[in-house]
């Protein structure tokens, strides 16, 4: 064995600390050996590669940190009882009195009926598209070539900016005389199905499209139908997958203003009941920016925004905490 | 080979993947409660030809066929396959029990059959995981997952769920070929139990498997132009094993090629 492998091989038996790389680095009578400075060379870039990492590490969560505690701070000042259980006041100088609670009913209302709405639909739409459209695919004909269409559609529609769906909505059916919806919680729900349709059909599509061959084939196999195959076999194996598409687009309902803006109105009144699908409302992220841009009330924006965060922050613990409950339960050891 | 008591027949039949010829041509008749063995190398069809005989091939889009498939004299092509498969069931080269119950899973298939009463479900699960030789094992854990067995007792649980729909013909593709020695035994003995009251196929890669567990074997090839599988000859496994009407089988079983 030459003397430089020598060196090398005894150096990485031990930990390469940076200390350690300097003085390596400018010890020595002589000349660096060459294996002796590509040691180092390779090891200071290794130091340096691992420092950027960490520290754009820290920036993002740092600036995140940074967001989530100015807001909470700085809301955690109007937050108690009475600002969660009054109803905010409406008008201009709604800067002393008023609080949230008739946004936090309405935008439960309106989570309610878009999942009620596009919930069904997309896993439908997302059983479809795998368990019985694959089939189809290459082959010619109406049905192959709609099935391109949809897949196609779904694809454009999760990219389309929300303000688009609003705008969307607004024409369809909040301004079109036939319908005659106005602005009210059927004309938010169903437009504000039509953004979230693409987010569960997606995360339902991928999630039915994992469930292994095999399974499929031992249901069918047993004499079960395809439908059966699907109910029994198919679904609960997904299940983690569809529920997290779903609670994904509870947290895009809850955070959507552009749709809402043209479609749900303003009123700080919340619809009678949850039945009451006529009466326009104010969902929570709407009445952020009503607070924000048309009153003075900035400190309740704030608020509200701190309660919206903290809403945000309960539906992304529970995606994990659900599929992790699913996918522990029959998955053996 | 002619035989009085036919379970399982094809005649002429091909089957295509597209354009390209799979099997070409099998005229083959299995008697009812043997073990019929399907060997040959690698690609010569013999998953596809036992895929057959529950149309298992017609999930696979661009599948067409020729000629004829019987299960008793009826012709499979004018069954419905969630009936025929009522009647004819299959086990799977690796264990592919659904990640459910060990209950759940063997009761799946009497309750896609309409079964709701649950004495009649608990009395057809541990009927069928007695045949399969595995109820001593788990019965007192039947709501652990199933996913939790072992390799071999997982496949012994897919017998069982198989066996629960009660069908009069089991078709086994490899059963044995991802399972250790010890498991692979048990199968194997498995199997000749439950050829007293059922008609089983069997493909095996296994030359030695084939010979331990079977009554008749059948030996696929593929045309060495076109590759399309079609049968070189079926006799009695004893038969086939010592002395082979074709130059070919007798080098297949022996080992030099395939």
């Amino acid at each position: 064995m030459s003397q430089e492998a020598a060196t090398s091989k005894s150096l990485r038996a031990k930990k390469v600390t940076l200390a350690r790389l300097m003085r390596l680095a400018t010890s020595g009578e002589h000349e660096m050996s060459s294996a002796k400075a590509s040691f180092v060379r390779r090891h200071l870039m290794q130091h340096l590669a691992f420092a950027l990492l960490w520290l754009s590490g820290l920036a993002a969560v740092g600036i995140l940190l940074a967001v989530i505690g100015y807001v909470v701070v700085q809301g955690a000042q109007v937050i108690d009882w009475e600002f969660l259980t009054t109803p905010p006041a409406g008008g201009l100088a709604s800067s002393d009195v008023g609080g949230m609670s008739t946004t936090v009913i309405s935008t439960a209302y309106l989570v309610f009926w878009t999942i009620v709405i596009a919930g069904p639909l997309g896993v439908l739409a997302a059983i479809y598209l795998v368990e019985y459209a694959e089939e189809m695919e290459g082959s010619r004909g109406l049905i192959p070539a709609l099935v391109g269409v949809v897949r196609f559609a779904v694809e454009i529609l999760a990219g389309v900016p929300s303000i688009v769906f609003g705008l969307f909505g607004y024409a369809l059916f909040v301004s079109a005389r036939a319908l005659g919806w106005s602005f009210s919680m059927r004309s938010a729900a169903v437009t504000g199905a039509c953004l979230v349709l693409p987010v569960i059909i997606r995360a339902s599509e991928e999630a039915i499209r994992c469930v292994p061959r095999s399974h499929r084939e031992a249901s069918l196999a047993l004499g079960a139908t395809q439908w059966q195959t699907v109910w029994k076999v198919v679904l609960p194996s997904a299940a983690p997958g569809v529920v997290t598409g779903i609670v994904l687009s509870v947290g895009r309902v809850v955070s959507e203003t552009a749709v809402f803006f043209v479609t749900l109105g303003g009123t700080v009144r919340a619809p009678d009941h949850l039945f009451d699908l006529a009466s326009p409302g104010r969902s929570m992220a709407l009445h952020v920016y009503y607070l924000a841009m048309e009153t003075r009330a900035f400190d309740k924006a704030m608020g509200t925004s701190a309660v919206l965060i903290l809403i945000i922050i309960l539906i992304n613990l529970s995606i994990n905490v659900i599929s992790q409950r699913m996918t522990g339960r029959l998955g053996g050891a | 080979m002619e035989f009085t008591d036919v379970k399982l027949e094809t005649r002429g039949y091909s089957l295509y993947y597209g354009d390209f010829q799979a099997l070409r041509d099998v005229d083959i008749q299995i008697p009812r409660n043997r073990v019929t063995a399907v060997i040959g190398p690698s690609g010569c069809g013999k998953s596809t030809f036992l895929r057959t005989f529950n149309r298992m091939n017609d999930l696979i889009s661009g599948v067409t066929v020729e000629g004829g498939v019987y299960i008793e004299g009826q012709d499979v092509f004018r069954m419905d396959p969630v009936e025929l498969r009522h009647s004819v069931g299959m086990v799977f080269q690796r264990p592919n029990p659904f990640p459910k119950s060990i209950f759940d899973n063997v009761a799946y298939g009497p309750r896609a059959h309409g079964v709701r009463n649950r004495a009649r479900l608990a009395e057809s699960v541990e009927r069928s995981l007695q045949a399969a030789a595995l109820w001593a094992e788990v019965k007192d854990d039947l709501t652990k997952s199933a996913l939790e067995l072992s390799g071999g007792q997982q496949q012994r649980l897919c017998i069982a769920r198989a066996l629960a729909v009660e069908p009069d013909v089991i078709l086994m593709d490899e059963p044995a070929s991802a399972l250790d020695p010890v498991a692979t035994l048990k199968i194997e003995e498995l199997i000749r139990e439950l050829s007293k009251s059922y008609t089983i196929v069997i493909v095996t890669h296994n030359m030695q498997q084939a010979a331990r567990v079977s009554d008749y074997t059948a030996f696929l090839m593929m045309d060495e132009e076109d590759r399309a599988g079609y049968l070189v000859e079926y006799g009695p496994t004893d038969r086939i094993f010592t002395n082979p009407e074709h130059e070919i089988t007798e080098r297949y079983i022996t080992g030099r090629f395939g």
